[in-house]
């Protein structure tokens, strides 16, 4: 890993600060939205598990949903835009090798999502000040979940080839995984059919396993969580750097 | 050893046959044009050459790297401007230039990247946005960034392109110092008065192959033409027979 990465992550990050309106001051709005309307109307109902008051249970879990929809946003809107303005050829004809070219987008993603999430619980922190059972845990999670999240975003730019297409993935892949995710309830709450297609959401145990670094509770073992995301984390790069290397839809 | 070496290169775009096994040596230090009507397939084999593209068989070396296995040096050799006018609107002329130079590994390079905002009349717009040039203004900068590494090869897809003459003219003047100074031009163009003046060496593709490949005076003496021009509509009529 030379210049030629790092100048590449660089623009990559540059990217998303000169445009930081919609990419960090947006995502930190709406998920504070999400905070006070769901904090405010399900406060005083809901408790999830004993001894958890309901703001504390949703505060990691929207924290994590920022981060993980946004690391995606990162890496596949920007391959997706350069694409198709055809700037893409820039990075294509430089010497950067699969690996350099991959992490440049994912480590970039990443940032992204850390920051929208660091953003997020700073504020949130204001009106629900966290408990914290683990810092450990909590940065595991992050680390590992935006990776799986920038990742996706990858392979989702190399696939994409106009803007509706990524529109596609956004809204029948990554909203349905972010919401069905536990990051609002708990897996128990829910009937036995949705119970077990949540069990097969990575997104799943990456707020399950964030939340845990938290609160202390969870719905499954955070080591099944870190089983579970950190697989899904290196076969999504193993996949998307093979892709890569044979060149499909980006040397065509 | 030649600066682009080019081996029955082939490449299929569905049905279509855009490269039907072309063969092509360039030597160091020549000004080559590759000339061809519209769709002859000059930027798929530029492409091919620059990674952009694979081949589906062939072989393509550029300063004797092979441009799949040895992409590192092989990318290295190369600038390309390509034909079509891309840039990136985040960034200004110097920032882009700049970001080009990284991607090559050249982190201080900022003598040369003033030097070749002079040479195409970029300096009084080295901090200006690139979506707010001009169509021939972001040309030129495409041009900057096919250089920013010094490369050994350079290849220009229709570089004047809605480029104004009196810029055409101080263009052309930078590319024949770099190919004084040793840069190996290969240039393609529709322009063929250009062609003509500037480059020893012209390749003509028709369809995906190579109708003609001679010094453009062997091609005038042997088409009794006396312009390129003549030279080239002749031979297209020809083929296309
Ligand atoms: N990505 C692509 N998909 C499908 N067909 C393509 C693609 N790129 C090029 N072609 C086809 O390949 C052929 C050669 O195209 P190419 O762009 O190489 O021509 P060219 O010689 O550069 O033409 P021009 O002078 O117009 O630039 C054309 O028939 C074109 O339609
Ligand atoms: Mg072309």
């Amino acid at each position: 890993m030379g210049v030629g990465f790092t100048t590449l992550f660089g623009k990559e990050v540059l990217r998303f600060w000169k445009v930081s309106f919609q990419t960090l001051l947006a995502p930190l709005i709406s998920t504070l939205l999400y905070l006070v309307v769901f904090a405010q109307v399900l406060g005083q109902r809901v408790s999830v598990y004993p001894g958890v008051g309901y703001a504390a249970f949703l505060v990691p879990g929207l924290v994590m949903m920022a981060m993980l929809q946004n690391a995606f946003a990162n890496s596949s809107s920007s391959l997706v835009q350069s694409k198709v303005s055809g700037s893409l050829v820039f990075v294509l004809l430089a010497p950067l090798s699969e690996i350099e070219f991959f992490s440049a987008y994912v480590l970039a993603a990443m940032l992204r999502g850390l920051l929208v999430g660091s953003v997020v619980l700073v504020t949130a922190g204001f009106f629900f000040p966290p408990r914290i059972h683990s810092l450990l845990w909590i940065l595991v999670f992050c680390f590992l979940a935006t990776g799986l999240s920038g990742a996706l975003g990858v392979l989702a730019g190399v696939w994409a080839e106009k803007f509706d297409q990524m529109a596609a993935w956004q809204n029948f892949l990554i909203l349905p995984l972010t919401f069905l995710s536990g990051a609002f309830y708990s897996l128990h709450s829910l009937p036995p059919l949705w119970h077990f297609i949540s069990r097969f959401n990575p997104f799943f145990y990456a707020i399950d396993g964030f939340r845990y670094g938290f609160i202390g509770a969870s719905d499954v073992s955070p080591w099944e969580s870190l089983l579970i995301v950190g697989s899904t984390c290196l076969a999504l790069s193993w996949a998307t750097l093979a892709l890569l290397r044979s060149g499909w839809r980006v040397r065509p | 050893m030649p600066a682009v070496e080019i081996r029955a290169a082939q490449k299929s775009y569905g049905a279509l046959q855009a490269l039907r096994g072309v063969d092509l040596t360039i030597e160091q230090g020549e000004f080559f044009a590759l000339l061809g009507p519209n769709g002859a397939g000059k930027t798929t084999l530029i492409s091919i050459l620059a990674g952009l593209a694979r081949a589906d068989a062939g072989t393509l070396k550029v300063m004797g790297h092979e441009v799949v296995q040895d992409y590192r040096a092989a990318r290295r050799a190369l600038g390309v401007v390509p034909q079509e006018l891309v840039f990136d609107p985040f960034f200004s002329v110097r920032e882009t230039l700049r970001i080009q130079s990284g991607y090559f590994g050249l982190r201080h390079n900022d003598d040369w990247i003033d030097e070749i905002l002079e040479n195409l009349h970029l300096t009084d717009k080295a901090e200006v946005n690139m979506r707010t040039l001009s169509g021939g203004m972001k040309r030129r900068v495409l041009i900057g960034q096919a250089l920013v590494h010094r490369p050994p090869v350079i290849v220009l897809d229709e570089p004047t392109a809605g480029v104004d003459v009196e810029l055409r003219q101080t263009l052309w003047k930078f590319i024949r110092q770099l190919n004084g100074a040793g840069h190996t031009i290969l240039l393609t163009t529709h322009y063929l008065e250009e062609a003509e003046a500037l480059c020893q060496r012209v390749a003509v593709l028709h369809k995906g192959q190579l109708v003609a490949c001679e010094r453009i005076s062997d091609l005038l003496l042997g088409r009794q033409a006396a312009t390129l021009e003549e030279a080239f509509v002749g031979l297209i009529r020809d083929v296309e027979i």
